[in-house]
C-alpha cells in the first residue's frame, strides 16, 4: 500500500511535470503571437507576419507535445486516483469537462486554421484564428486552475453520508476566493517563461550575428513582455496567492516559509537556511528581522504561526520539498525582475543590441523560467499535502484500490522512458527550427 | 438526467469514432497500402489539419464521462488499468509519428516514424473494438473469488489476459476469443472507413486500389458481424432481450446494415462522398446497436454477488448534472461552429495541402 502511493505520487508528479512544461509556454506564447499578428495588420510590416508564422512553428510543436502528454493527465484521474475520481467527479467533472468542451475544441481547430488557413482566409481572418487560439489556451488554463482552486480551497460542496462529494452551488466554483489569484500568478507567469523564450531566441540571433533584423524584434517584445510580466507575478499576483496560503493553509506557510516556532514580536523572513525536520530548527540561516510580518500583514510585529502550533499529522509530508521549492520560485522571480529591468534600461537608451552581457544573460536564463514555474506548481501542490481535497479528503485514501504496485511502477518506467524520448525529439526540433530560422519573403 | 447524460456521452463517443476513425484507417492503409511516398504524401494530406480537433473528442468524452458518471470512470479505468496505459502510449507514438516524419529528410527517419504511425493506427484500432467486447461481455465485478468479494462492490481489475482465452472464465483478461473477434472486426471496419475517407479528400493513384480493398473487405466484414452475431449468446443468453422490448431500438441495427450493404456499391459511385457516409454509418450504428443491447447496463458483472453498473447507479448527483446541461448546450453550440468552420475552409480535395511540411 505504501509503495503503491509513492509510485502513484511519482508517476503524477513526473508526468505533470513534464506536461506543464509545454502549455507554459503555449499559453504565454499565444499572446505574443497576437501582439506579432497585430502589429503587422496595423503597420504592414512583414517582419512582423513572419515573427507571427515563426512563433506559431514553435508553438505548434510544444501544442502537439502539450496534447500528447496531456491525455494521460486526464486518465490518470481514473487509472491510478480511481477513489478520488470517483469521490469528488461530481465537482471537479465539471471544470474538466468544460476544459475539453470548451478550450481543447477551440484550441484545436482553430490551430490548424492558423497554420494552414492563411493564404484561404487572408490576414484580418487569419488574425482572428489567432486570437481564437490565444483564447482557448487561456481558458484551458483558466479551467485547470478551478479544478486545482476546488482541491485547494474546496467550496459549493456537501459531503454526503458515503464520502461522496456533491456540488450545491455551480458558480461557487468560479467564485472561489482560491481562483482569481492563482489563476492571474499563473498566466503571468507562463508569459513570463513565454518572453525569456522569445528574449532569449533574438539573443541568439544577434549574438551569432544572424537574422539580425528578427533578432531585434525578439529581444525587445521578450524585454518589454518580460519586466511587465515579472512584476506581475510578484505583485500583485504572487502576494494575494500567499496570503490566501496564510489564511487558509497556515501550516502550509509556516512550512513554505521555514517557520518551525511562533516568534514573538513578530517573524524574519529567510534568506538562506536548510530545514531541519528532525530537530525542528533551520541551519546555517540568514534572515532579515520582521519582514516577513510586514509583508504579511503590513505590521512589523504581526505574529505568524510557526508549524509547532499544528498537529504533526497535518504537516506538509515533504517540508524541506515544500521549503526549497517555494524559495527556488521566490529568488529566481527576484532575478528576472533585475535581468528585465537592467535589459530594459539599456533598450530605453538604445543600447540593448549592443550590450554583450546582457545578450548572454538573457540567452542563459532560458531554462530558469521554466524551473520557476515547476518549483511554484510544486509549492501548491506539496503545500496542500498530505491532503487531496484540503482538509476533507487525505491522498492516502485517493489512490485506485484495485491496482497493485508492480502495475504502477511498469507503468511509470514506461511513461519516464516515452517522455525521455520525446523530450529528446522535442530539443532536436525546436533547436532546427529556431536555428533555420524566420524566413523573410521577398516581393 | 442519466439517460440525456448517457445520449449525450454514447453520441460523442460515436462522432469520435466516426472521425478519429477515419485516422486510424488511413494509418492502417498507410501500413499495408502506400508504396510511394507519392502514395503517403496523400494519406497524410487527407487527415492532415483534422486529426488533432478529431482526437479531442476523445479527451472530452473522457470529461463528461469523469463528470458525469464517474463511478463508472473510476470503477473501468481502474479496473482495465493496463490497456488504457497502453493506449495512451500508442496515442503519443502516433500522434509524434505524424508530427515529426515530415521535419528532417532522412530516409531511417521516415520508415521509423511511417511504422509508429502505421502500426499505433492498427493496434488502437483492434483495442478499441477489444474495449467494446470488454464492456459487453462484462468484468468480474467486486473481484469476486469462491462467492466472496475482495473488493468493493464496483472495483475490479483484469489482467491482459488469462491462460484459457475464453470469455466465460472464471478469471477473465482484456483479451479473449471474443473481445479478440470485436477487436478485428474494428480493425477491418476502420480500414474501410480509413479508405473511403481518403477516396473521399483525394484525388491520388492510391482511389482505384483502394475502392477494390473496401470491396474486398467488405466480404469479409459482413462475415465476421454475421459470426460474432451468432456467438453473442455466449456472453449475452438473451442478446436480442432488450430490442424484443422496446421495438424502437431495431433503428439502430438497420443503420448498422444500411451501411454495411451500402459499402458493396463503392465501386460504381458517381460521388467520392457517399462511401464514407456508408461507412460511418455502419460505424455509428454498430457502436450504437452493441450499448443499446445491454442498456441500461454500463458494464455488466459476471458474477451473481454484485449488481451490474447501470446509467442509474454509476451517475453524479442530480444538481450537478442539471446545472452541466447549460454550460454543455452552449459549448456543443460553439463546437458545431468550429467544426462547421473548419470542414469548410478545407473542403473538397486535399492533395496539395502540404501536410507535415515545416
Amino acid at each position: 500500500m505504501e509503495d503503491m502511493l509513492f509510485y502513484d505520487r511519482m508517476q503524477f508528479a513526473f508526468t505533470i511535470t513534464f506536461h506543464y512544461l509545454f502549455p507554459q509556454l503555449t499559453m504565454g506564447l499565444s499572446l505574443m503571437i497576437v501582439y506579432f499578428k497585430w502589429k503587422y495588420l496595423r503597420t504592414k510590416i512583414d517582419k512582423y507576419n513572419e515573427s507571427a508564422k515563426f512563433w506559431m512553428k514553435i508553438f505548434a510543436l510544444n501544442f502537439a507535445m502539450g496534447v500528447v502528454t496531456g491525455i494521460p493527465m486526464e486518465f490518470q484521474f481514473g487509472t491510478n486516483w480511481a477513489k478520488f475520481s470517483e469521490l469528488t467527479g461530481g465537482i471537479i467533472g465539471q471544470t474538466l469537462a468544460m476544459e475539453g468542451m470548451f478550450s481543447f475544441f477551440l484550441e484545436s481547430s482553430f490551430l490548424g486554421l492558423f497554420i494552414f488557413g492563411e493564404k484561404l482566409l487572408g490576414h484580418k481572418l487569419h488574425f482572428l484564428t489567432s486570437l481564437m487560439v490565444f483564447i482557448g489556451s487561456w481558458a484551458s488554463g483558466f479551467l485547470i486552475i478551478a479544478t486545482h482552486s476546488w482541491m485547494q480551497h474546496p467550496v459549493g460542496y456537501e459531503v454526503l453520508e458515503n464520502g461522496k462529494f456533491v456540488l450545491n452551488n455551480f458558480s461557487a466554483l468560479f467564485s472561489n476566493v482560491w481562483l482569481w489569484p492563482s489563476y492571474l500568478h499563473n498566466q503571468a507567469a507562463s508569459l513570463v517563461t513565454a518572453s525569456f523564450v522569445v528574449a532569449a531566441v533574438g539573443a541568439f540571433y544577434l549574438l551569432n550575428n544572424k537574422h539580425n533584423e528578427f533578432g531585434k524584434i525578439f529581444v525587445k517584445t521578450g524585454v518589454i513582455f518580460g519586466l511587465i510580466s515579472s512584476l506581475i507575478v510578484a505583485f500583485p499576483t504572487g502576494d494575494l496567492v500567499a496570503k490566501n496560503v496564510v489564511k487558509y493553509q497556515p501550516v502550509t506557510f509556516a512550512a513554505m516559509e521555514g517557520i518551525f516556532e511562533t516568534e514573538e514580536g513578530g517573524s524574519e523572513i529567510i534568506l538562506i537556511g536548510q530545514p531541519n525536520v528532525q530537530e525542528k530548527k533551520l541551519d546555517n540561516k540568514i534572515a532579515v528581522p520582521n519582514i516577513l510580518s510586514f509583508l504579511t500583514y503590513q505590521q512589523w510585529d504581526a505574529e505568524i504561526k510557526g508549524l509547532n502550533e499544528f498537529k504533526e499529522e497535518d504537516y506538509p509530508t515533504n517540508i524541506p520539498g515544500l521549503y526549497y521549492a517555494y524559495h527556488i520560485m521566490v529568488g529566481l522571480g527576484t532575478i528576472f525582475i533585475g535581468l528585465m529591468l537592467l535589459a530594459a534600461v539599456q533598450l530605453f537608451r538604445k543600447k540593448l543590441y549592443k550590450t554583450k552581457w546582457i545578450l548572454w544573460s538573457l540567452m542563459f536564463m532560458l531554462p530558469f523560467p521554466y524551473i520557476a514555474n515547476t518549483t511554484g506548481w510544486y509549492t501548491a501542490e506539496l503545500g496542500r499535502q498530505p491532503w487531496l481535497v484540503y482538509n476533507l479528503l487525505r491522498t492516502a485514501d485517493g489512490a485506485s484500490p484495485t491496482v497493485s504496485s508492480g502495475n504502477t511502477l511498469f507503468t511509470l518506467l514506461g511513461f519516464i522512458g516515452l517522455y525521455l524520448l520525446l523530450g529528446l525529439l522535442f530539443l532536436i526540433l525546436a533547436g532546427k527550427i529556431i536555428n533555420k530560422g524566420p524566413q523573410l519573403i521577398k516581393h | 438526467m442519466e439517460l440525456f447524460w448517457y445520449i449525450v456521452l454514447m453520441t460523442m463517443l460515436a462522432v469520435y469514432v466516426i472521425l478519429d476513425g477515419y485516422d486510424f484507417g488511413a494509418g492502417i492503409i498507410h501500413l499495408f497500402f502506400a508504396k510511394t511516398e507519392k502514395d503517403k504524401k496523400a494519406i497524410t494530406n487527407a487527415i492532415g489539419p483534422f486529426w488533432d480537433a478529431n482526437e479531442v473528442w476523445l479527451i472530452a468524452s473522457g470529461g463528461v464521462l469523469f463528470f458525469a458518471f464517474p463511478t463508472l470512470y473510476a470503477s473501468s479505468f481502474s479496473g482495465f488499468y493496463l490497456p488504457l496505459i497502453i493506449i495512451l502510449w500508442l496515442l503519443i507514438f502516433r500522434a509524434i509519428g505524424l508530427e515529426l516524419r515530415g521535419q528532417i529528410h532522412n530516409k531511417m527517419w521516415e520508415i521509423i516514424w511511417d511504422k509508429a504511425f502505421g502500426v499505433a493506427s492498427l493496434l488502437l484500432a483492434l483495442f478499441f473494438g477489444v474495449a467494446l467486447g470488454n464492456v459487453v461481455r462484462g468484468v468480474n465485478l467486486g473481484n469476486v473469488v469462491n462467492g466472496v468479494s475482495t473488493q468493493e462492490a464496483h472495483y475490479f481489475f483484469l489482467p491482459l489476459w488469462n491462460p484459457t482465452f475464453s470469455p466465460q472464465a472464471e478469471q477473465l483478461g482484456i483479451i479473449d476469443w471474443f473481445t479478440l473477434l470485436l477487436g478485428v472486426i474494428g480493425v477491418v471496419a476502420l480500414t474501410i472507413h480509413g479508405a473511403n475517407w481518403i477516396i473521399f479528400k483525394t484525388n491520388s493513384d492510391l482511389n482505384p486500389k483502394l475502392r477494390k480493398v473496401v470491396f474486398n473487405l467488405n466480404f469479409v466484414l459482413l462475415a465476421l458481424v454475421i459470426i460474432s452475431l451468432l456467438v453473442w449468446h455466449v456472453i449475452e443468453p438473451k442478446p436480442f432481450h432488450n430490442f424484443v422490448e422496446n421495438p424502437l431500438l431495431w433503428i439502430f441495427p438497420l443503420i448498422t446494415f444500411t451501411g454495411l450493404f451500402g459499402l458493396f456499391k463503392v465501386k460504381s459511385f458517381k460521388k467520392d462522398g457517399l462511401g464514407f457516409l456508408f461507412s460511418s454509418l455502419f460505424l455509428f450504428g454498430g457502436l450504437t446497436s452493441t450499448v443499446a443491447s445491454i442498456f441500461p447496463k454500463v458494464l455488466p458483472s459476471t458474477n451473481t454477488i454484485n449488481p451490474d453498473l447501470t446509467i442509474y447507479n454509476v451517475a453524479a448527483d442530480e444538481y450537478g448534472l442539471s446545472v452541466g446541461v447549460y454550460w454543455f448546450a452552449i459549448a456543443a453550440v460553439l463546437v458545431v461552429v468550429y467544426f462547421t468552420i473548419q470542414y469548410k475552409v478545407f473542403k473538397g480535395k486535399m492533395d496539395n495541402v502540404g501536410y507535415g511540411e515545416h
